[in-house]
């Protein structure tokens, strides 16, 4: 949890997102940011985020983009 | 037939008659039927390319969901035996060979799409480099273009991505897939629909329902007065001043013709959306929406989730993300990270799958130099707009009042405005140098002066044309303006004598200003040839 | 409930009501200017029957003076042509006045045979616009329709000229409900004169043969008569200049036909000396068409021929028709005279 904060925190250094519940409807997060943030995740955490996981859902907060990478971890 | 003949009022009221009186499940057959009579009005030869795109799209869909379902079966049924790695070495195994599928299905269909809407283009570049070294020019076929081949191959390949991602189900009635492909309101405008959200709403039986039925008609009526009122008024003068017969329309005219442009385009898209999700609500059919009040977008990048919105999502989920989480992009980036240092190897595959997009995008909007050097344009603003975005959070932590001021907001919105409209100037001339000589002429050619010695009249609008349209802007303005919070048809919709009043008053005002019949090119909507 | 249905029924109502006064105050009225436009729609006015109908072009409603065929021989006659009516038009034309009147002859000027494709939207509306709803009328404008023009825009004019709204003039609102009488029987007055002054020929053509549409219809009109009992005459009205250029090609194609037909077919051209015109008086354009004097000379000049081959005997006696055709002539002399002192 404390390293994917690190890399949501460098996207937008003003956002604290460990409040926030709807990074994508709130338009905090845009295409941009996903991917950086992906590639990010994926050299960190050593998971592959496949495109088909790129849902609103999946990244409306950090605990859910937690719950994926464990969950494709899990796979 | 387009939305604003004659003929196509008739078939919707008779569609919409039929719709409602047979039994409700015969409903989407009735839909599938209305819709091949509308294409087989537009041409009767295009009928060829959508039935091929259909089969194409029904047979792949069809065949990946048989091998998803086989592959589901075996992994229940083996659950015990299989162990975590084996099952997932079989799922990806199982993956290449639907991807296969996937592949066969979308050469096909963008196959015809290219072949239909870019051998010219190519061909007359191939045939521009061989004249360099001496060739002979070669012969251009004319190939017809089908109406609206680019909206239903999108839908259609976004459907086949979506089965091959498993987060859809093929459709197992050929019939239904045809209708789901070929749904007559979105043939000509789009929106470019999901078949998660369209299908459900096509093949559910609708009952006929006051208040959505008058809010459509409310929505319907708000689109025509919007194309031909506002679009068509403005098209002529933006056929003038783009044909710039004696060649005096530059300095402050190119300007203008900006301004122009951006409320035909307005008009005549949106307003043709407007038919199409009114005359939808009309069946019954919920469709995505395409336009979330663009102009008053504060950034390019706001502004393309605003405009076209279903054109932009399909590309974000289908080329943009794929594009820049497969290995290889990955690989690239881990690679460019640590040869090129961490802020260079980041940015990497996202520029580089922003450009590929935006290099698409311009790509799907026409067969042209304008419209890729238009994409990439947009790529470079919103990359540079992106580089920029430090300098910008400084000036906000600086000025914090001012930035927070809705005059702030509003000159935000001015320039995303002006800058989209320059921008897509290039979509009026057709032809980039031309395009870049017209935008330096606006900084050496001082004419403004002109313009008040008869010069707003030498473009084909007369003075009451100019109120006519000018008019119109301003009760476009209106209406967006009121309907930001919930739509004006909406509230009228609960007042039914007001929608009474407030439809005649637009049938009266677009029979006497609209921009129609002998005087005026009878126009098609702009973003059919797409 | 039913209040609000009611409601909303009076406002479409309503809404009808005021597209429909639009309509009559957007269509164009022809009243100063392009009285042509009018010529059509006067024959509804007619109350008694006519001996003779003329039907065609300019050369018909310019050419021929019904007063004159009255004052001279008693005759009555109605021109029913236009600006460039085609012979279409002046086949539906003709059938829709067969319905209403049975006359002694048909006298159908072949000049407009020359065309066998629709030609200008604006004449279309001329001819078009001043008839009264019936098949006729629907079948003459689905044969007369140009690229662009649609069905739906004859039956709604409103869909034609609703752009007008920024040039209406004190005339459309002074003939919003009336038109005033502009011909004399379908004959629309000239006085003015130009003298012809050029000689030239008509430039050669690469095909002299006049379309097979055109023939088609005028076969049409001579079956159509056949069957009514009307016996029908083919003229061409002299004229002398090389815009109107009546070729002798063509003019042999119609001595043919009538010739094949048993039709009577008089070509004024050349017959100056008969008929006592003069170039140099007689026209008020240059050679083009005849003034009002030189229609005069012609009328009583080919009245005699008519009467003669019709056996016409007037209808001088019937104090009805001569109490109609008097006050006609009147208005005519007093049109003539004004025009006489300018």
């Amino acid at each position: 949890m404390e390293q994917l904060l690190e890399i949501l925190k460098q996207l937008h250094p003003d956002v604290d997102f460990a409040l926030e519940e709807d990074l994508i409807g709130d338009g905090i997060l845009d295409s941009l940011d996903i991917v950086t943030l992906i590639t990010e995740i994926n050299c960190t955490f050593d998971v592959s985020i496949p495109a088909e996981e790129i849902i609103p859902e999946n990244f409306a907060s950090a605990d859910a983009i937690l719950a994926l990478i464990e969950r494709l971890d899990e796979e | 037939m387009s939305f604003t003949s004659a003929s196509f009022l008739l078939f919707a009221v008779l569609t919409l008659l039929l719709y409602y009186t047979l039994p409700k499940r015969w409903q989407w057959i009735l839909l599938l039927g209305a819709s091949y009579v509308f294409y087989f009005f537009a041409g009767a030869e295009y009928l060829l390319f959508i039935l091929f795109t259909t089969a194409v799209t029904y047979l792949c869909g069809h065949l990946m969901q048989k091998r998803a379902d086989a592959e589901d079966a075996f992994v229940e049924a083996n659950r015990e035996t299989l162990s975590k790695a084996e099952r997932k070495e079989f799922r990806a195994a199982e993956k290449k060979k639907r991807f296969r599928i996937l592949l066969m299905g979308l050469l096909l269909g963008f196959g015809v799409l290219a072949v239909v809407k870019y051998t010219s283009f190519v061909l007359s570049g191939i045939s521009s480099i061989g004249q360099a070294f001496g060739a002979a020019p070669l012969r251009i076929p004319e190939l017809l273009l089908p109406l609206g081949i680019s909206f239903y191959t999108f839908q259609s390949m976004g459907y086949l991505i979506d089965v091959y991602r498993k987060t859809a189900r093929a459709e197992k009635n050929p019939l239904r897939l045809a209708l789901f492909v070929s749904y007559f309101p979105q043939l000509i405008q789009g929106p470019i629909s999901r078949f998660g959200d369209l299908a459900p709403q096509l093949f559910s039986e609708h009952r006929f329902d006051g208040f959505r039925f008058r809010a459509g008609l409310g929505r319907v009526a708000w689109g025509y007065f919007k194309k031909l009122i506002v679009a068509d008024t403005a098209m002529i003068a933006v056929k003038a001043l783009v044909e710039n017969k004696d060649g005096g329309f530059t300095g402050v005219y190119v300007l203008l013709l900006i301004l122009l442009y951006s409320a035909q385009i307005y008009g005549d898209f949106t307003g043709g959306i407007d038919i199409t999700i009114g005359f939808s609500e009309l069946l019954g059919i919920r469709l995505a929406e395409n336009f979330d009040r663009p102009f008053s977008s504060r950034s390019t990048k706001e502004y393309w989730r605003r405009w076209h919105i279903t054109m932009g999502t399909w590309f974000t989920d289908y080329v943009f993300y794929p594009l820049s989480v497969t290995k290889s992009m990955q690989r690239f980036s881990k690679w460019s990270r640590e040869k090129l240092g961490t802020a260079v190897g980041k940015r990497l595959p996202v520029y580089f799958a922003t450009v590929t997009t935006w290099f698409l995008t311009g790509l799907w909007h026409g067969a042209g130099w304008n419209f890729i050097v238009w994409g990439l344009l947009n790529c470079l603003v919103i990359l540079v707009s992106q580089e920029l975005q430090p300098l910008y959070d400084r000036f906000n932590r600086h000025f914090p009042r001012l930035t927070a001021s809705r005059a702030w907001g509003a000159w935000q919105a001015l320039r995303t405005f002006l800058l989209m409209g320059l921008i897509r100037s290039l979509d009026c001339y057709r032809n980039v140098p031309t395009t870049f000589r017209m935008w330096a002429s606006m900084l050496t050619d001082w004419n403004i002066g002109e313009l008040f010695l008869g010069g707003l009249t030498s473009f084909g609008l007369s003075v009451s044309d100019w109120c006519v349209l000018l008019g119109g802007i301003l009760l476009l303005a209106l209406g967006s303006r009121l309907g930001k919070k919930r739509p004006v048809r909406e509230w009228l919709a609960e007042r039914p004598i007001l929608l009474c009043a407030a439809l005649c008053l637009l049938a009266v005002a677009i029979l006497l200003f609209g921009a129609y019949g002998i005087g005026y090119d009878a126009s098609q909507f702009i973003y059919n040839q797409f | 409930m039913k209040k609000k249905i009611l409601c909303c029924a009076a406002l479409l109502l309503a809404t009808v009501l005021l597209l429909g006064f639009l309509q009559l105050l957007l269509m164009p009225k022809y009243m100063a200017d392009k009285q042509e436009g009018a010529l059509v729609g006067e024959y509804y006015r007619e109350t008694t029957a006519h001996d003779l109908l003329f039907i065609g072009d300019c050369e018909v409603y310019e050419c021929f003076t019904p007063p004159t065929l009255w004052e001279e021989y008693g005759v009555t006659s109605y021109i029913r042509g236009s600006a460039q009516q085609l012979p279409w038009q002046s086949y539906y034309l003709l059938e829709e006045m067969l319905k209403r009147e049975t006359p002694k002859a048909v006298v159908f000027n072949v000049y407009a045979l020359k065309y066998g494709t629709p030609q200008n939207e604006a004449y279309n509306r001329m001819t078009l616009d001043g008839m009264q709803l019936s098949r006729e009328k629907l079948s003459a404008i689905r044969a007369s329709m140009t690229e662009g023009e649609s069905l739906l825009s004859y039956l709604l004019p409103l869909l034609r000229f609703h752009s007008r709204w920024d040039e209406l003039s004190a005339e459309d609102w002074q003939y919003l409900f009336h038109r005033d009488t502009v011909s004399h029987n379908g004959y629309l007055m000239q006085t003015g004169i130009l003298p012809k002054t050029s000689d030239r020929e008509g430039v050669p053509l690469a095909d002299y043969t006049l379309p097979a549409t055109a023939m088609f219809y005028l076969e049409q009109m001579r079956l159509l008569c056949e069957e009514k009992g009307v016996a029908l005459i083919l003229v061409k009205a002299p004229t002398n200049s090389w815009r109107y250029y009546w070729y002798d090609e063509w003019d042999a194609q119609i001595a043919d036909y009538a010739e094949a037909n048993r039709l009577s077919y008089y070509n004024f051209i050349g017959l100056d000396g008969e008929i006592g015109l003069d170039w140099s008086t007689d026209t008020y354009d240059g050679g083009a068409h005849l003034n009002v004097y030189g229609a005069e000379k012609l009328t009583s000049y080919f009245g005699e021929i008519l009467c003669r081959e019709l056996g016409l005997t007037g209808h001088r006696e019937n104090a009805e028709i001569a109490a109609v055709w008097e006050e006609k002539l009147d208005a005519y002399k007093q049109e003539r005279e004004k025009g006489n002192t300018p």
